[in-house]
């Protein structure tokens, strides 16, 4: 065994407020295992999610990107999830001309009653950007050790 | 006062919840509080058992007012559980309610991670994310909103007619939509119910008439939902009434027009009865309908198919009643709030055709036993047969689509119960033999298990094992025309042959077949098998996610008729509340334009599912108002130019939440 850790991606996670987040709590409360790398930020309605923030997150360090909305039809702003979708489209493309691989940045829908999707899909997730290995970009931050350190010095 | 709090330095405060040991046994609550000292402005960090409580709660109020805190970060629980919680302590103590942020470590973290190491480290990203971010928080104030006092029940089975009638009790006017043409749901089509064997008409009947006559009950039968707009308090239903060909408010059940029909005997099939009689083009669903009104089947009525009737019915009405005119009608309503009492169906028998249901005449559904013991049923309570001889011997057949991994896997809670009621049924009225074939006797509530205990002693017979199949094979003499349920006896070990006469499969409970397209809506949401989703299993389960819309009954999983009632008076007190109150305080998180960086491109505008955009011609911006805009923050995501933001979700409480979530691994 080397000394260096296995590398361990880290997942930034955009939930919809009514249903993938909530399906997330879910998850939660049935007490469903799943892997510790994925951080969710909740917004209301993945119609919210500005195609900035997938760039930020990467840019920040993050390997992967899951974003959870309601399934098509279910949106409760009606149709946020939907336009969201379009955008996602788009996104994909111009970050592959980043060469981004696009498995690095998955749409699912998750309804409030799918905690166990929420387990499948994050378990799936990290698995697979784990073997894409880190996001190699240039001047990217590399994730510190110790951010006390980091702050102690802010 | 919240002008020098926002220009003031912030001064954060962190609470790390143990929650007894739901975190604290998943989660380093040291290592996070020494972690959260760390942060920027980070002026106080502690940690108690249980923050929710009252000296949880006291803990931050104190250092708000003793340390001069302007920021509070709780981490603990899921906001959907304890934002409330917090924001209301945080108002007490003087702060604006809004410079609050929680962090989920519950939830998304201790529940979830089998790790401890990593448990605590993900606690660690998600308290920075949450500082990050509360630093940004601005002072916001709930928009008030008047609540519309009257309520909309959809469902006139048990759980819809005790809603209606305590909400009109209580003085509040009251809608209920019911799809068939009379109330009742399924428990006007029972004898006697379980375990008391009182009769269900007699205690079910009088409600029935007590909601016809009630002056704050207004019943739309007959109908459905076609739309649901606005939102908690003040929602626009809308009301498909499907033609009767009868004036309700002419006729008087008197049944005359059914007499006089063309048709002199029944031909079609009558639903009520499951299908065990025929009926006429023009009748009353079951003598106690209500409202007591005939109506018209356009299926099969000939006027109505071809014009060409002599129409002796119409002459009949001595009130003019039936109009072969009339059309489907539409009614608009205003309402406060929505109790969804739809309840359930019952599985179809056909999909396990080992059971030989719809092959073997003498194969019956539970529910269609229901009607042959009901006095006013199509054999006026007789247990027949098909050929109308008498069955000598009866095997009933438990968990027919319930705890099977190939139909349903969730078990019905009433089968055992109501196998046990038939069982004494037909044995009482036909001195027959009885076999129940169960996998497990589930007879938990009160009185239940003494019903059992009684059935045992009535002489009924018990086999614990699952009924293998229902077939006409026969192999002995005494097998000879009768059907015969093989089934494994797990008690002694051995297959069993039973000849029996009749067959009654007691069928498991499911949700409508168009529960999807109802859950849709009322925008609520359904589990995997369709019952309609509660907003916490245990702490709110008559509420949905969708506020001022709350549900009872079975349509929320299967459940007896105490149970029911139950539930549904539970529904009532939370729509009471909403409604008493008088008005709804909605979330301040809508979207707002910065008038000096909009270009006037008019991207938001077509984004905005709502309306509550427009475009200001003299000014060349697009303007929002907050009275229209629900918050999805759709029109900021695309806005080109930054101008448009959410509030308590800015683009830059996002950013410093995502720099915060991955500031440690
Ligand atoms: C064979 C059998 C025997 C039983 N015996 C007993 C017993 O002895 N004791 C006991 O406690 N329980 C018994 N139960 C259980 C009992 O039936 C339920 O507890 C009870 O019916 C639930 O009431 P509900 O109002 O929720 O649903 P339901 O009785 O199903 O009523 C729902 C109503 O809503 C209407 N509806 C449906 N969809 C819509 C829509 N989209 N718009 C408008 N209206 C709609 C339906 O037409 C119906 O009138 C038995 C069940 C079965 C299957």
């Amino acid at each position: 065994m080397s000394d260096t850790p296995a590398f361990e991606p880290r997942i930034v996670a955009f939930f919809c407020n009514w249903c993938t987040y909530t399906a997330a709590d879910l998850a939660g409360t049935a007490r469903l295992t799943y892997a510790p790398n994925v951080r969710v930020v909740r917004i209301m309605c993945s119609g919210r999610l500005d195609p900035q923030f997938v760039v930020t997150a990467l840019r920040q360090g993050a390997d992967g990107v899951l974003i959870g909305g309601c399934h098509p039809g279910d949106c409760h702003y009606q149709e946020g999830n939907y336009k969201m979708l379009r955008r996602f489209h788009l996104l994909k493309r111009m970050l592959k001309q980043f060469g981004i691989d696009d498995q690095r940045v998955r749409l699912e829908w998750i309804s409030a009653s799918e905690g166990d999707k929420v387990q499948r899909v994050i378990n799936e997730m990290v698995a697979q950007v784990r073997d894409l290995g880190p996001l190699a970009l240039v001047g990217k931050p590399t994730p510190h050790p110790d951010a006390s350190e980091k702050h102690a010095a802010a | 006062m919240s002008e020098t709090m926002q220009s003031a330095e912030p001064r954060v405060g962190v609470y790390v919840c143990h929650c007894g040991i739901n975190i604290a046994a998943k989660v380093d609550i040291a290592a996070v509080v020494e972690f959260a000292k760390t942060l920027p402005y980070v002026i106080v960090v502690r940690d108690y058992k249980f923050m929710c409580s009252d000296p949880g709660q006291e803990l931050l109020q104190q250092d708000i007012k003793e340390l001069g805190l302007n920021r509070i970060v709780v981490a603990s629980c899921s906001p959907l559980m304890h934002e409330a919680t917090f924001r209301h302590a945080t108002e007490a103590a003087g702060l604006n309610q809004f410079y609050f942020q929680m962090a989920n470590i519950r939830e998304h973290v201790s529940w979830v991670t089998a790790d401890k190491a990593l448990a605590t480290r993900k606690s660690q990203a998600l308290v920075s994310a949450a500082v990050r971010r509360v630093v940004l928080n601005e002072p916001l104030e709930h928009q008030k909103v008047p609540v519309k006092p009257n309520v909309l029940v959809v469902g006139g089975g048990i759980a819809g007619i005790h809603a209606a009638l305590t909400l009109a009790n209580a003085g509040k006017q009251v809608t209920l939509v019911e799809r068939e043409p009379t109330i009742g749901g399924h428990m006007a089509k029972f004898d006697k119910t379980f375990p008391t064997l009182d009769c269900a008409a007699c205690i079910l009947t009088p409600k029935m008439s007590m909601v016809r006559s009630h002056p704050n009950i207004t019943m739309l039968t007959y109908a459905e939902v076609v739309g649901v707009e606005g939102y908690v308090g003040n929602f626009t239903v809308k009301v498909k009434k499907k033609a009767r060909y009868v004036h309700e408010e002419l006729c008087v059940g008197c049944n005359e027009c059914v007499e006089a029909c063309v048709y002199k005997e029944g031909r079609f099939t009558d639903t009520f009865n499951e299908g065990l009689s025929k009926r006429k083009p023009v009748y009353m669903p079951f003598p106690q309908a209500t409202p007591s009104v005939v109506l018209i089947d356009p299926e099969s009525c000939i006027e109505l198919k071809t014009g060409k009737c002599k129409k002796q019915c119409a002459t009949a009405c001595t009130r003019n009643a039936i109009d072969f005119t009339m059309t489907d009608e539409i009614v608009a309503l205003e309402v406060g709030a929505i109790i969804i009492a739809t309840g359930f169906q019952t599985f179809d028998a056909t999909r396990i055709p080992q059971y030989g249901y719809g092959k073997f005449p003498n194969v019956y559904t539970s529910l269609e036993v229901e009607r042959l013991v009901n006095a006013s049923g199509p054999t006026g309570g007789e247990v027949q047969l098909r050929d109308g001889s008498t069955p000598k011997r009866v095997g009933i057949i438990h968990c027919v689509g319930s705890r099977d991994e190939k139909t349903n896997r969730h078990c019905s809670r009433v089968c055992c119960m109501y196998s046990l009621k038939l069982a004494h049924l037909i044995h009482e009225r036909t001195d027959a033999e009885v076999y129940n074939l169960y996998i497990d006797m589930r007879t938990p509530g009160k009185g239940y298990e003494e019903f059992y205990d009684k059935l045992l002693k009535e002489g009924v017979n018990f086999i614990r094992g699952r009924a293998a199949e229902v077939t006409d094979w026969t192999v002995t003499p005494e097998e000879e025309g009768k059907l015969v349920i093989r089934a494994e006896d797990t008690l002694i070990g051995v297959v069993r042959r039973i000849p029996v006469d009749m067959v009654v499969l007691s069928v498991g409970l499911e949700a409508h077949a168009d529960a999807d397209e109802v859950r849709r809506l009322f925008n609520i949401s359904c589990s995997k098998e369709g019952w309609f989703l509660e907003r916490h299993p245990k702490l709110a389960p008559v509420s949905t996610f969708t506020d001022g819309i709350f549900i009872a009954g079975a349509c929320q999983g299967p459940k007896d008729i105490p149970d029911t009632v139950a539930q549904a008076g539970a529904a009532v007190a939370e729509a009471l509340a909403l409604v008493d109150r008088g008005f709804v305080e909605l979330e301040p998180n809508t979207a707002f334009i910065t008038k000096e960086l909009c270009s006037g491109c008019h991207t938001c505008i077509a984004m905005c599912p709502f309306s509550a955009i427009r475009y200001n011609k003299e000014a060349g911006v697009a303007e929002i108002n907050p009275a229209l805009c629900k918050g999805c923050g759709t029109c900021v995501a695309a806005c080109p130019s930054g101008a448009a933001q959410q509030h308590l979700f800015t683009d830059e409480q996002i950013f410093q939440e995502i720099e915060g979530v991955l500031n440690y691994v």
